[in-house]
């Protein structure tokens, strides 16, 4: 009897449970808006204009020569070339971020799988740990890194016992091996999320149905963290493209990634129309390699929006 | 200029720049309502305490803070301080409209680019009741004639520094082709684009008149020289570390910075190239738009104390242009033959290079060309 009498709560709140006003969203919409949208058109406006013939900044007036000094270069010598500076550059960048995305990709699935077959309190404990390192500045942690990878830095040490050279430090594997180890974490946790909710049972199975050690992994446990893995992917290669610090820090600041030259422009060079212009080949090749991820993801029918 | 003001990752400028971006699209060009016309403020009683804050905008780690302390004591005035890797950085911070600064340090050749866009404040320095401490030599100086807008700051001059102990090749090292030439282990470089160009230029031959030459031939030579020019490390900040670590044996460096190398390690030495080397001087000025000028002006007042300049230069390592400035200098500074040029090595000094727009673009050509082959 009671129970027939009890008011149905449910009702007496507003809208569906779970659901509230769209209004509470345009906010972060303008915000975005202003914050990506007006600086991504102030890059692409200046790309287009001249360079004052003092100090920094733009004059206003419409060029082409930006986009033009990309790929041609009017040498010292009088001939005009193909400037491949700034191809081997972008290449440069392209090939770290590639070794970063298929390295971090290699540790993370193990690690991911490891996390998401735990008891459900320590997963939550690992995922935090996974997390830790954002607690600390990045500038901070490159620097921690420096230590550890320096000539006389731990490793150096403990390799010495045994007469090994150890010398990466201010050269590209010094680079990727802190690129790998800032993006680590973008890797692991959209695999983990994947992860976590795949049904061990169904790896049992196809157990229990034969199925060879490799073969679950290859049929069942890799398609089924397929989203993950696309999402890490994005996660780790587009950010890793444009990074900075890691060259300038471990790298021993030699301009060897896109970052770096962009932001010399905007320095030293005191060229904002060409530093600009790199930028938005940067931003274009990136949205190509996004397009194409998406098309693969989409042809295999994976659910994966990444614009 | 000098390598004790880190560059705390160029990040950070990075950073600035971009703000700076934004913020020029919004503000648009500065309207400098140009400082000239107000030194007669200078000329009544002079202010010597006041209240408030001073905003002052200096390189990393070149500005000793004990002094600062001293100087909020006796005048009641707190000092807030921001700092930066480049005159670069300044000037586009400057340009995009950032106001806010009562203090800034620009070197030689920016202060008259700032002065020509209408980015600093006459306020007559030279009138200042300190201004009559300014060295005789350092008064009239192509970049502020008659001191009105700057106040001298520390200066130096940018050579090589070299570890004889750990690098036997030092001793062979005379001139900035050996230096670009010496392919040893442990080659650190300066990422500056006028004083690597420069002293590339010099190497292949340009006379220390000619650096801001418009001949392509010129740079070509210097261009290719640096091709074979592979340091470890490009970068401006964390040299006196690298080098007292052991990290770094021979190095581009600035000569106050080595002279902290050498109070850490005496086996440190500063060479001077026989080709000749930079000289710059960093100056203090008040932008237009400076919310506190009359702190400003107490706080360029103080600097130019002889006991002050000399306790400043005790912190960063430079020689500063105060007159009667050394009867507080340490005596470790006072006769490093680095920072106290000896007699036979004045006449290869000369004034940083100050290019016009179409040699300053070469000029970074060749930087370009070097830092992306690396």
């Amino acid at each position: 009897m009671t129970a027939v009498t009890t008011p149905p709560k449910k009702q007496a709140q507003r809208g569906r449970p779970g659901q509230s006003s769209p209004k509470l969203a345009y906010l972060p919409i303008i915000f975005l808006a202003f914050a990506i949208g007006v600086p991504l058109l102030i890059i692409v406006v200046y790309s287009f204009l001249e360079k004052p013939s003092q100090g920094t900044g733009v004059k206003w007036v419409f060029t082409l020569e930006n986009y033009k000094a990309l790929f041609i270069q009017e040498k010292l010598d009088g001939t005009t070339a193909l400037d491949t500076r700034y191809i081997k550059v972008l290449w440069t960048s392209f090939y770290y971020s590639l070794l970063t995305t298929v390295v971090t990709l290699a540790l993370s699935i193990p690690v991911a799988m490891w996390i998401a077959t735990r008891d459900a309190r320590k997963r939550n404990l690992l995922v935090a740990l996974v997390t830790l390192p954002f607690w600390i500045s990045i500038l901070i942690r490159t620097y921690g890194m420096r230590q550890i990878v320096a000539d006389e830095g731990p490793i150096g040490k403990f390799l010495g016992i045994f007469n090994i050279e150890w010398s990466i430090l201010y050269s590209p594997p010094a680079t990727i091996l802190g690129l790998i180890y800032v993006f680590l974490p973008f890797m692991i946790l959209p695999i983990y999320a994947s992860a976590e909710r795949f049904d061990f049972r169904l790896a049992e199975a196809a157990y229990d149905l034969g199925a060879k050690r490799m073969t679950v992994v290859r049929r069942v446990i890799l398609p089924s963290i397929r989203p993950g893995v696309i999402s890490g992917i994005a996660l780790v290669f587009i950010p890793a493209l444009g990074s900075f610090l890691q060259s300038d820090m471990l790298g021993g600041g030699k301009t060897n990634m896109v970052a770096n030259v962009i932001a010399n422009n905007f320095g030293q060079a005191r060229n904002w129309p060409f530093g600009s212009a790199l930028a938005v080949l940067l931003i274009v090749l990136t949205l190509l390699f996004v397009l194409i991820m998406q098309g693969a993801a989409q042809r295999r029918g994976d659910k994966v929006e990444l614009v | 200029m000098a390598s004790n003001k880190k560059r705390r990752a160029s990040y950070v400028a990075a950073l600035a720049a971009a703000s700076a971006l934004l913020l020029s699209a919004c503000g648009g060009e500065t309207t400098a309502d140009s400082g000239a016309g107000e030194a007669t403020a200078a000329a009544g009683e002079f202010p010597t305490t006041g209240s408030g804050v001073v905003n002052v905008y200096n390189w990393t780690d070149y500005i000793d803070p004990e002094e600062l302390k001293r100087f909020t004591a006796e005048t009641g005035i707190e000092v807030i301080l921001d700092t930066y890797d480049s005159n670069e950085t300044l000037l586009a911070k400057l340009q995009s409209g950032a106001t806010g600064y009562d203090v800034i340090v620009p070197s030689d050749y920016m202060v008259q680019q700032m002065i020509e866009l209408d980015l600093l404040q006459n306020v007559g320095v030279a009138s200042f009741p300190n201004g009559g401490n300014i060295k005789p030599d350092l008064v009239d100086v192509y970049w502020d004639s008659g001191r009105n807008y700057t106040a001298p700051w520390n200066y130096g001059t940018t050579g090589i520094a070299c570890n004889f102990a750990a690098e036997p090749g030092c001793a062979n090292i005379k001139s900035w082709k050996d230096y670009f030439t010496a392919d040893l282990d442990k080659m650190d470089s300066l990422k500056d684009q006028v004083e690597v160009v420069s002293a590339a230029l010099r190497a292949t031959g340009v006379g220390k008149d000619d650096l801001c030459t418009t001949d392509k031939a010129k740079y070509l030579a210097a261009e290719e020289l640096l091709a074979g020019f592979k340091p470890d490390v490009i970068e401006s900040d964390g040299g006196i570390e690298r080098v007292t670590a052991g990290t770094s044996n021979v190095r581009h460096a600035w000569n106050g910075s080595t002279h902290r190398m050498t109070v850490e390690n005496p086996d440190v030495q500063y060479i001077y190239p026989s080709e000749g080397l930079n000289l710059w001087a960093d100056n203090l000025a008040i932008p237009v738009g400076a919310p506190n000028l009359d702190n400003a002006k107490i706080f360029i007042n103080w600097m130019m104390g002889a006991e002050a300049a000399g306790r400043q230069s005790n912190f960063s390592g430079y020689d500063n242009g105060i007159t009667g400035s050394d009867a507080f200098m340490d005596e470790a500074l006072k006769t490093d033959p680095a920072v106290v040029v000896p007699a036979d090595k004045q006449a290869l000094l000369s004034p940083l290079p100050n290019c016009g727009e179409e040699a300053r673009e070469l000029y970074t050509q060749v930087f370009t060309t070097w830092t992306t082959s690396q």
